[in-house]
C-alpha cells in the first residue's frame, strides 16, 4: 500500500507548551488508521496539526506534497476534510445549509448526487433537512458532521472521536456507516479514538500514544491480540 | 389625521435610512463582535465621492452605482490593511480603531471638500408631492431605493453561495476554515458590503439633511438604537428596529417631545432595550444540544 499521508518528526503544541514531540507515521490509501491513547497524549493535537490550525515543526506530506505550514484552507481544498471534536457544524444554520457549505469549494455536477449519497448513508438528516443544526440530538450531529465532511469529497478524512457523548447503539450504527464509507467512496480514515477497542475493530493499522509520543505502532490485528499491550495501555 | 398619516410616512422614509445604517452595522458587529463607529463617518465620505462625480457632470445614476462600487473597494481595503492585523487584538484595540477611524474620516471629509454644508440632488424631485401631498418624490424614491437595497442583501445571504460562506465565515470562522472558506477574504467582503449599504444611505439622506463632514452622526444614532431594538446578532431585526425608529422618531418628534429633543428618543430606546431586553426584540437565543 503507498502513504497518502506521512508526518516525519511531527512536533507541535500551544503558546509555550510542546505537545508533540516528533511523531512518524503513515497513513496509508484506502485503509482506516486509527491513532489511540489516553487523554492529553495529543491525538487531537496531531489532527489540529495536519489541518494546519496550530503551528508545527517537522515535515507532513499528502501525495507527493508537503502541507505543512499552510493554511487550513488550503489544506482543505487538497482534500483532506476533519470532523473535530464538538464536531464543526454550523449549529446556527439548517441542515442543508451545513449540506451547501459541506460543498462550498466544489463545482463539478455531481455535488446533487452526493447529497443523495449522504442521505441514503444517514437518512435521519433528510427528515431534519430544514432544520436548525443546533436543534438535532448528538447523534445527528455526529452524523451530520461526518456527512458535511465527506460532501467534500475528501481523499483523506480525520476524525476526532466520533464516539464521544453518543449512546453505544448510536456509536455502533456511526461506526457501521463509517465501514460502508471506507468500501464504497474509497476515502482514507485517520481515526483518533478513546474507545480502543471499537477503534481497532475497524482499523487495519494502529499508532499509540503516550505523552506526546509514538510508543507502538503496528497492524491492528497484531495490537488487539497483544494481552500486554492491552493490559498496560488500553486498559480493558 | 392627515398630518398623522404624513408624520407615519415620513417616518417610514427615514426609516429606511435607519434600517440601511442598522444593517451595515449589524454585517459588521457578526464579523467583529464589536460596533463599528465609523459606519456613518464611511457613509458620508461616500456621499463625498457622488457629490464630487454629479459636480463633474457625471449622469445621477452613473455617478450612484460608481459611488456604491467605490465604496465597496474601499470596505475591502479598511478590512485588509486596518483590521486584518489586529485579528486578535483585545476588545479595546478595536475601539480604538473605530473611534480613530471616524475621526481621521471625518477630519479628511473636512480637509477634501470643507467644511460648508452642501446641498445634494435628488433624481426624485420631478414628481412633486405625491398620494394627496402626503409624501414626496424624494421620500417616495428613496424609500424605494432603501427597500429594493434591503431586498437585494436578504437575497443576497440567503441564496447565493457567496452570502452563505460570508455569513458562515461570521458565525464559526474555525468550521469555515474546515470547508475550505477563506474566512479573512470573506470579512472583508462583509465590509465592503457595509460600506456600499451605508454609501446608498449616504446619497439618499444628503439632500434631506445636506451633506456636511458630520451628515450621518445622528443617523447613525438612531440607525444604532434601531439595530439594538431589532436585535444586534439579527440582520432582519435590526431592519424591522430601523424602520421602528424611523416611526418613532417621526411621531415622538411631531407630537411627544418636539424636533429639539429627537435625538433624545433614540438614547431613550438604546436604554431602555439593554435595561429590559438586551437581546432586542428579534435577536436571536441559540437553541443547543450537545
Amino acid at each position: 500500500m503507498t502513504a497518502l499521508l506521512e508526518a516525519k518528526g511531527l512536533t507541535a503544541g500551544y503558546d509555550q507548551t510542546a505537545v508533540l514531540h516528533g511523531l512518524d507515521f503513515v497513513v496509508e490509501e484506502g485503509g482506516i488508521t486509527t491513532l489511540l491513547g489516553a487523554n492529553g497524549a495529543g491525538k487531537t493535537t496531531t489532527l489540529r496539526a495536519i489541518c494546519g490550525m496550530i503551528r508545527t515543526g517537522g515535515e507532513i506530506r499528502f501525495g507527493a506534497e508537503r502541507i505543512d505550514g499552510r493554511a487550513t484552507e488550503d489544506i482543505v481544498r487538497r482534500g483532506i476534510a476533519h470532523v473535530p471534536d464538538g464536531r464543526g457544524t454550523f449549529m446556527e444554520m439548517t441542515v442543508e445549509e451545513n449540506f451547501r457549505l459541506g460543498a462550498y469549494i466544489r463545482r463539478d455536477p455531481e455535488v446533487a448526487a452526493d447529497f443523495e449519497r449522504m442521505f441514503a448513508y444517514f437518512p435521519r438528516l433528510k427528515q431534519r433537512y430544514r432544520q436548525q443544526a443546533g436543534t438535532l440530538s448528538g447523534g445527528e450531529q455526529q452524523m451530520l458532521a461526518i456527512a458535511r465532511a465527506l460532501l467534500l469529497r475528501p481523499r483523506l478524512l480525520l476524525l476526532d472521536e466520533p464516539s464521544f457523548g453518543l449512546a453505544p447503539l448510536v456509536v455502533q450504527e456511526i461506526f457501521g456507516i463509517m465501514q460502508r464509507i471506507r468500501e464504497k467512496q474509497g476515502v482514507s480514515i485517520l481515526l483518533v479514538e478513546q474507545n480502543a477497542n471499537l477503534a481497532l475493530e475497524l482499523a487495519d493499522r494502529a499508532y499509540l500514544l503516550e505523552t506526546g509520543r509514538i510508543v507502538i505502532a503496528g497492524p491492528a490485528a497484531e495490537i488487539r491480540q497483544d494481552e500486554a499491550i492491552r493490559r498496560s495501555y488500553l486498559g480493558y | 389625521m392627515d398630518g398623522l398619516a404624513h408624520q407615519l410616512i415620513a417616518g417610514i422614509a427615514t426609516g429606511g435610512i435607519y434600517a440601511s445604517v442598522a444593517l451595515a452595522l449589524v454585517v459588521i458587529y457578526q464579523a467583529t463582535h464589536h460596533i463599528n463607529f465609523a459606519q456613518g463617518a464611511m457613509a458620508t465620505f461616500s456621499t463625498y465621492i457622488a457629490y464630487m462625480l454629479i459636480q463633474a457632470e457625471v449622469p445621477y445614476w452613473a455617478a450612484f452605482f460608481a459611488t456604491v462600487a467605490l465604496s465597496f473597494i474601499i470596505g475591502v481595503l479598511i478590512e485588509r490593511i486596518l483590521l486584518r492585523p489586529m485579528h486578535n487584538a483585545p476588545v479595546l484595540t478595536h475601539v480604538g480603531i473605530f473611534i480613530g477611524l471616524l475621526l481621521a474620516i471625518s477630519d479628511l471629509c473636512g480637509w477634501l471638500f470643507d467644511y460648508t454644508v452642501k446641498s445634494f440632488p435628488t433624481p426624485f424631485d420631478a414628481g412633486g408631492p405625491m398620494l394627496g401631498g402626503l409624501i414626496s418624490g424624494h421620500e417616495l424614491g428613496s424609500t424605494a431605493v432603501t427597500l429594493s437595497m434591503l431586498i437585494l442583501i436578504y437575497l443576497f445571504f440567503r441564496h447565493t453561495s457567496l452570502g452563505l460562506a460570508t455569513r458562515a465565515a461570521a458565525y464559526n470562522p474555525v468550521s469555515s476554515r474546515l470547508v475550505g472558506i477563506r474566512v479573512g477574504w470573506m470579512l472583508a467582503v462583509g465590509w465592503g458590503l457595509a460600506a456600499a449599504i451605508g454609501a446608498v444611505a449616504g446619497m439618499m439622506i444628503a439632500p434631506v439633511v445636506f451633506l456636511e463632514p458630520n451628515m450621518m452622526l445622528g443617523i447613525l444614532l438612531y440607525a444604532f438604537a434601531g439595530a439594538l431594538l431589532g436585535g444586534i446578532d439579527n440582520p432582519g431585526g435590526a431592519v424591522l428596529g430601523g424602520f421602528a425608529v424611523g416611526i418613532i422618531e417621526n411621531l415622538g418628534g411631531a407630537y411627544l417631545v418636539g424636533t429639539e429633543l429627537k435625538l433624545t428618543l433614540a438614547l431613550i430606546i438604546i436604554i431602555g432595550v439593554l435595561l429590559i431586553r438586551p437581546n432586542g426584540l428579534f435577536g436571536r437565543v441559540l437553541v443547543s444540544r450537545v
